[in-house]
């Protein structure tokens, strides 16, 4: 009979996802992986972009975050000062997508008991690799040279003016962390002698420590800045230091640009001081001293040490998986110890 | 010994030209107007050449030379030599080994990092005023990249033990397998080209080895490979890999040598994802005066009838 013949119901819907079901995280300003990977955050998460809103920051933290209890920043766009994490009362984790900690105000946030993450390990190789990449085409003219053939100058002008060896060479790594050591692997490979200078002495290498940065640099011939920005460091690479590395003297810096006294830094290369310098970082960022573009002994990057397909797959699965672990109470993946 | 003769082919070095001069009676090829000039005043003199990888010695140069006795190559390439008529006539041929096998590979090094991470092209970038329109964007990561030597001599060892330091797994093709290295071998180029990334051509240019890199290796190697040439523009076929590069069927390529130095294809001027050297490996104050001081000695001890420090033939 055909009522016999019951057709099953349709199962109900699945409820959909609604984007306020998701935890909320708070972004002032989109990471650089947000050009790749956002999507990838949006499924997860119920992101509070605050840099889409037509208010300005204070009155959209006001109104809109009072319980994002996580925050998704980068080293790019505004610092997360005190003044920005006291508007945001339930605040409890900040995931910066940056190895670098200087846009955030630890003081405020070990006050407040908020955790932070960062990028840890993700890309030091890449960024260890910039810099022996640096160093390479300042010693050996890599870049100056190749300019000197796409101009047609090699068959007008002749041989191209010659290098410097870089193997017997002393390296100053300044900062032997997770990134210091990578270019500490990398440039033994090279027949160069490695000395450094950090915070503390590491009992895990054999490698000459120095206490003050300014001794490193009179002992060495290149300097490769590879610590972070804080107060102590900030402008720590002066004239001074400088002129101890010498004429011939080479630096190269994968850091932050505060680190060097830019304006010191510049003058010194312009007047010969110096050798040559290698920089993906600047004070100013993107801006750039006009004068370095008259010189061949210098080669720019424009902050990109980490922008590696690599990189910012690894960096966007640790960032998620630091903020999954956050909201389901687990251990984070790459936490920021207090020291 | 000013009463020796010896013949500089090309202005290879001021330092090596004034050494030579305290030393020797130097006779400079290119200062003469004409070979039948050169010929005239200098055949019956000359009992050494000093040659390098532009003018070496070949067979016609070594026949109107009566007195030869040595050729000191400033240089670790024999390619520009007849080496065949320096044996059969019983002529010392010397290079200069070793003193620059880390700056060639510290160049292959160089330019397999500024092809990866475009290193030249960020450069130009930010010369360029182009920062500030926006970030650069994403290249490949190199650390742990496939890297494949062709010929693992002094040069390509040393290459192999700085990208391990950069965790590259190292494969290679040579005229003989090499047991003691823990690197893997593969018995021809074009097994070497599949299974590798990177592929560095670093072995010496002889008849076997010209244009070993050919369209067959480039498309084994791939859209998404890298050529690093520090070996001779000859070993790779240039319209070959030209057409390559523009077609999009080879990802990029790190050169310091090609076939008609100084000459280089323009077509390779707009592209970015190139590096271009000119023939710069043992380029530096310190090698340069290292060979210099090589080739000398070898010289010496020949006159002095003592032996030869880098001996060829």
């Amino acid at each position: 009979m055909a009522s016999d013949q019951a057709t099953t119901p349709p199962p109900p819907p699945l409820p959909e996802i609604q984007s306020h079901d998701l935890s909320q995280v708070i972004v002032l300003h989109p990471p650089p992986v947000f050009n790749y990977f956002m999507d990838l955050f949006s499924k997860k998460f119920h992101l509070l972009k605050a840099w889409e809103s037509p208010l300005p920051l204070h009155e959209f933290l006001t109104n809109h975050a009072h319980s994002a209890q996580a925050m998704l920043c980068s080293g790019t766009g505004p610092s997360i000062s005190a003044d920005i994490i006291r508007l945001l009362p339930s605040l409890r984790l900040v995931a910066t997508t940056s190895a670098g900690l200087n846009h955030i105000d630890l003081t405020e946030c070990r006050n407040r008991g908020i955790s932070i993450a960062n990028a840890g390990e993700a890309f030091s190789e890449d960024v260890a690799d910039l810099a022996v990449g640096l160093l390479i085409d300042v010693f050996r003219k890599v870049s100056a040279s190749d300019r000197y053939v796409r101009h047609g100058l090699w068959a007008t002008k002749g041989d191209y003016p010659l290098g410097s060896k870089l193997g017997g060479k002393r390296i100053g790594i300044v900062g032997l962390g997770s990134i210091g050591f990578q270019v500490a692997k990398r440039l033994e490979a090279f027949g160069c002698n490695i000395s450094y200078n950090s915070r503390k002495r590491k009992d895990f290498v054999s490698y000459p420590f120095y206490t003050n940065v300014c001794e490193l640099a009179a002992n060495s011939d290149v300097l490769i800045i590879c610590c972070g920005l804080t107060e102590q460091t900030r402008h720590m690479i002066n004239r001074e230091v400088l002129l101890a590395l010498g004429k011939e003297g080479v630096i190269v810096n994968i850091g932050r640009g505060a680190i060097i006294h830019e304006k010191e830094l510049v003058q010194c290369l312009v007047q010969g001081e110096i050798g040559g310098a290698g920089l993906d970082v600047f004070e100013n960022e993107p801006d750039v001293p006009k004068e370095l573009f008259e010189l061949d002994n210098v080669v720019l990057a424009p902050h990109m040490a980490v922008f590696t397909t690599e990189s910012f797959k690894d960096l966007c699965d640790l960032m998620i998986g630091n903020l999954e672990a956050f909201f389901s109470k687990k251990p984070l993946l790459s936490p920021v110890m207090n020291e | 010994m000013d009463s020796i003769t010896v013949l500089m082919t090309s202005p290879m070095s001021d330092y090596l030209e004034n050494q030579l001069k305290d030393r020797f009676n130097l006779v400079k090829l290119w200062t003469y107007s004409s070979k039948t000039d050169f010929f005239k005043h200098n055949s019956h003199s000359i009992r050494a050449i000093v040659g390098n990888t532009k003018i070496g010695a070949d067979a016609e140069l070594i026949d109107s030379l009566p007195e030869l006795e040595i050729v000191s190559s400033y240089s670790v390439g024999l390619d520009k030599i007849d080496l065949r008529k320096c044996q059969e006539k019983g002529i010392r041929v010397t290079n200069t080994p070793d003193v620059l096998t880390d700056d060639v590979a510290d160049v292959a090094m160089g330019l397999m990092l500024a092809v990866v991470r475009r290193v030249c092209e960020c450069d130009r970038f930010v010369r360029r005023g182009l920062w500030p329109k926006g970030d650069f964007r994403l290249t490949n990561k190199f650390s742990g990249m496939q890297v494949g030597i062709v010929g693992l001599g002094r040069i390509g060892s040393a290459i192999a033990k700085r990208a391990e330091a950069f965790g590259c797994p190292i494969s290679y093709y040579s005229r003989s397998e090499k047991p003691e290295t823990n690197y893997k071998y593969f018995s021809n180029i074009i097994d070497l080209a599949v299974n590798c990334q990177i592929l560095v051509v670093a072995c010496a240019l002889t008849e076997e080895t010209h244009h070993i890199v050919n369209r067959e290796v480039i498309d084994a190697l791939g859209p998404e490979g890298i050529l690093i040439n520090i070996g001779r523009g000859s070993h790779i076929d240039e319209p070959e890999l030209v057409s390559a590069l523009l077609e999009g069927r080879l990802g990029g390529a790190g050169l310091d040598v090609f076939e008609n130095e100084p000459e280089v294809p323009e077509q390779l001027f707009g592209l970015e994802n190139v590096v271009l050297m000119p023939h710069v490996g043992s380029d530096t104050v310190e090698t340069t005066d290292a060979m210099a001081d090589l080739v000398i000695k070898n010289l010496e001890a020949h006159f002095l009838k003592k032996p030869l420090l880098t001996p060829v033939v």
